[in-house]
């Protein structure tokens, strides 16, 4: 581990992991943290719980603000175990000076966000800062959920399943990018901040085998397709022009040096589901709006156990790794 | 302004083209009598060559050797220990390019200042200086400047406006380096290495964003003196395919010569603008050490003397370590940067040395070629 903390370690990629499983799984060490799903199971597996921080900048980007984010991302982190979101708080953090109408604003935009989730902010706590303390203002929000669908686990993937996506991917990463480095671009780029209950109650409702969900936030789709590959014993190949890229996203990424499969998301998740269900599940979240180009990715095979593959159009494959430093744009 | 990149990405990666060379290039290779060893002097192009899995496409009397690659790989650590010592002056806010704030020094890396309480700043274009220095005008701005033949120019139009707006607060500290010094002396040099590698760089892959700027004229010694053939090709896959068959086509032929593949945007001359810019301002350096290589003559730039007040070099020159500092031990990335090895013969590739935790050149910049075969495997 480096003596000091760097803005790496909290890159959702290789740095993080190290940092969570050599600072604070060392000294929290328990059986429900260690099987470090999106949220912990509790309560004879009746109960799903989870907290987030959110620190974004800008505030207010195109397609969400970090009102919506805070409630999007901690209500996420429960669907993605099957539960449904019920019970929230959220604490604030304010820099003194911030203007109460753009406080007014993301409140009013968590609660739009909650009113989806059909869930309610319980308790909160406020703190003001001296300026310069935090940047603007943070939110932590964490919520509980109850389990509608037990046993879904990125622990259990195997070669019966198939991998889904429920959209295309890296357009939160992206947007914020644009906000925040003020590249001019005329574009209908927008975050995909959303929250993914009612897309999981529906294949819940439709009687989908699912094995495994998780949002693709920091790191992306490829985080995620990593952890699942390390926690499962398995390896996970993907075709590259399966993967739905919108036009923009790949734009901004063929400028800065990025891929899409780091670049974090808000509203993307990625499925495991039973290989008799794909088509099903595919077809059912292709009835929201958002998730028109839900798709099959990939499948489960064992010939790089804990590795993801991809496999281009032209008959070559690589290794699809866990993102790791800060994002940074190339050099030339 | 509208964002119209995909056709920018879209045929130069189309899977199909990909194919009809792989066959134009595994028919004609069977007319070739030895194996041919291609050097890409770019870290950009090991990087597309392992991302897309290109050598998976090739027959195997082709080869590819990584190159010296990258101004960022190559930054020894006694010049990113200046950027650390200047970056933690008082009022100071260093400004570099990307991923240059990621390569350890001897202290750690300008990431690691930064958590330590520099100002350390990152921009996309030099350009961007000018508008740090201007919200900061108590502060000294001094930019960290790195890059091959592509970037000198951008440096120096940054001084340009810096003199013309008589701004006060902006300093330089330069380490561009360029391509054919080092080529030459992969080549040329005579020491213990020579025999070994001499012989083994049959053809050379130029970069085009170093063309685009100096023209393809920059590489002419090499066929007419040295009997090595340069193609100076694109970054697309299609473009290394495309240059690959091109190569393949010479050595059938019989021919040893200086082509362009990147016919878009490279010409023989290149941007004289931009090179009558960097001739005004900057001089070749007697030496330049490169991590990993050690020191080339003639293969970096420094700024003229009668711009020293601009010279953080020659301003800070009290504060700033001098002293050699000898690379790790066990890496052996001289001998990959010479094309002599390929990573996963150094004993601590992937263990010891990693992205997250490089010990040399070639896992330090996510160009450099450990670094890629790290990350996209050697799949076959
Ligand atoms: S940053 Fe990448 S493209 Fe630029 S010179 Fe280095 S290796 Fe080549
Ligand atoms: S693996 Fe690391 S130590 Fe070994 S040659 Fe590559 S960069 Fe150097």
């Amino acid at each position: 581990m480096n003596k000091t903390i760097s803005l790496a370690c909290g890159n959702g990629g290789e740095e993080n992991n190290e940092l969570i499983s050599k600072v604070f799984y060392k000294a929290f060490k328990n059986e429900i943290l260690e099987k470090s799903e999106d949220a912990a199971i509790i309560h004879n597996g009746k109960l799903a719980f989870s907290t987030d921080s959110f620190t974004v900048s800008p505030l207010f980007f195109a397609g969400a603000d970090i009102g919506k984010l805070a409630v999007c991302g901690t209500c996420n982190d429960l669907a993605m175990m099957g539960a449904k979101p019920k019970y929230l708080t959220c604490s604030v953090i304010i820099e003194e000076g911030f203007a109460t109408r753009e406080l007014d604003k993301i409140v009013r935009s968590m609660k739009k966000e909650l009113e989806i989730n059909g869930a309610i902010v319980v308790s909160g706590d406020t703190k003001v800062v001296p300026r310069g303390s935090v940047d603007k203002i943070f939110i932590n929000t964490s919520g509980i959920g109850e389990v509608i669908k037990k046993g879904i686990s990125s622990n259990n993937i195997s070669k019966d399943d198939i991998i889904i996506v429920n959209r295309d991917i890296g357009c939160h990463g992206a947007a914020i990018f644009v906000a925040r480095e003020g590249i001019e671009m005329t574009s209908s780029l927008k975050s995909d901040c959303e929250s993914l209950y009612p897309q999981v109650k529906a294949l819940l409702d439709a009687n989908i085998k699912i094995t495994a969900l998780r949002d693709a936030t920091r790191g992306g789709v490829s985080a995620v397709l990593n952890e699942w590959a390390s926690q499962s014993n398995i390896c996970i190949e993907v075709e590259e022009e399966s993967i739905p890229v919108s036009d923009e996203v790949k734009g901004i990424c063929e400028m800065l040096g990025f891929e899409a499969t780091a670049l974090a998301n808000e509203g993307t998740f990625v499925l495991a589901v039973k290989k008799e269900d794909a088509d099903k599940a595919v077809e059912i979240l292709k009835g929201f709006p958002s998730c028109l180009k839900a798709t099959t990715i990939g499948k489960i095979t064992d010939t790089h156990l804990k590795k993801v593959i991809l496999k281009s159009s032209w008959g070559t494959s690589r290794f699809l790794d866990t993102p790791s430093g800060e994002l940074l744009p190339r050099i030339c | 302004m509208g964002l119209e990149l995909k056709n920018l990405y879209d045929d130069f990666r189309d899977g199909n083209t990909i194919k009809a060379y792989a066959k134009i290039i595994k028919e004609d290779a069977k007319k070739l009598k030895n194996q041919i060893n291609i050097m890409e002097v770019c870290g950009g192009h090991t990087h597309t060559i392992m991302k897309y899995g290109l050598p998976q496409l090739l027959p195997s009397n082709i080869k590819f050797i990584h190159g010296p690659g990258c101004p960022v790989c190559i930054m020894p650590k006694e010049r990113i220990d200046h950027a650390y010592v200047l970056s933690m002056v008082e009022d100071v806010i260093l400004v570099t390019l990307g991923d240059m704030i990621k390569v350890p020094g001897s202290n750690g890396s300008l990431q690691d200042a930064r958590s330590r309480g520099s100002d350390v700043r990152f921009v996309y274009s030099p350009l961007e200086c000018l508008k740090i220095a201007n919200e900061n005008p108590t502060k000294k701005i001094i930019f960290f400047a790195i890059g091959f033949e592509t970037t000198t120019p951008m440096t120096a139009a940054l001084l340009d406006a810096v003199i013309k707006k008589d701004i006060k607060n902006i300093f330089f500290h330069i380490n561009h380096v360029t391509v054919p010094e080092v080529m030459r002396e992969l080549i040329d040099s005579r020491d213990e290495h020579v025999d070994s590698y001499n012989n083994k760089i049959d053809a050379f892959l130029g970069p085009s964003h170093v063309s685009v700027i100096s023209g393809s004229k920059i590489y002419e010694e090499f066929p007419r003196d040295y009997n090595r053939l340069v193609v100076v090709s694109g970054f697309e896959p299609v473009d290394v395919m495309q240059a690959i068959s091109m190569i393949v086509k010479q050595f059938i032929e019989g021919r040893c010569e200086l082509e362009i593949e990147y016919k878009r945007l490279v010409t023989y001359d290149g941007n004289l603008k931009a090179q009558e810019l960097i001739e005004r301002y900057f001089d070749k350096r007697d030496l330049f050490k490169w991590r990993g290589l050690g020191n080339i003559p003639k293969s970096g730039l420094k700024l003229k003397p009668e711009f020293k007040e601009y010279d953080a070099e020659i301003i800070y020159k009290d504060i700033l370590p001098i002293g050699e500092i000898e690379d790790h031990k066990l890496c052996i990335c001289g001998d990959i940067l010479r094309g002599m090895a390929n990573p996963p013969e150094c004993t601590i590739f992937g263990t010891a040395c990693k992205p997250t935790s490089p010990i040399g050149s070639c896992m330090v910049s996510s160009e450099g070629a450990c670094a890629a075969y790290y990350k996209y495997g050697n799949l076959r």
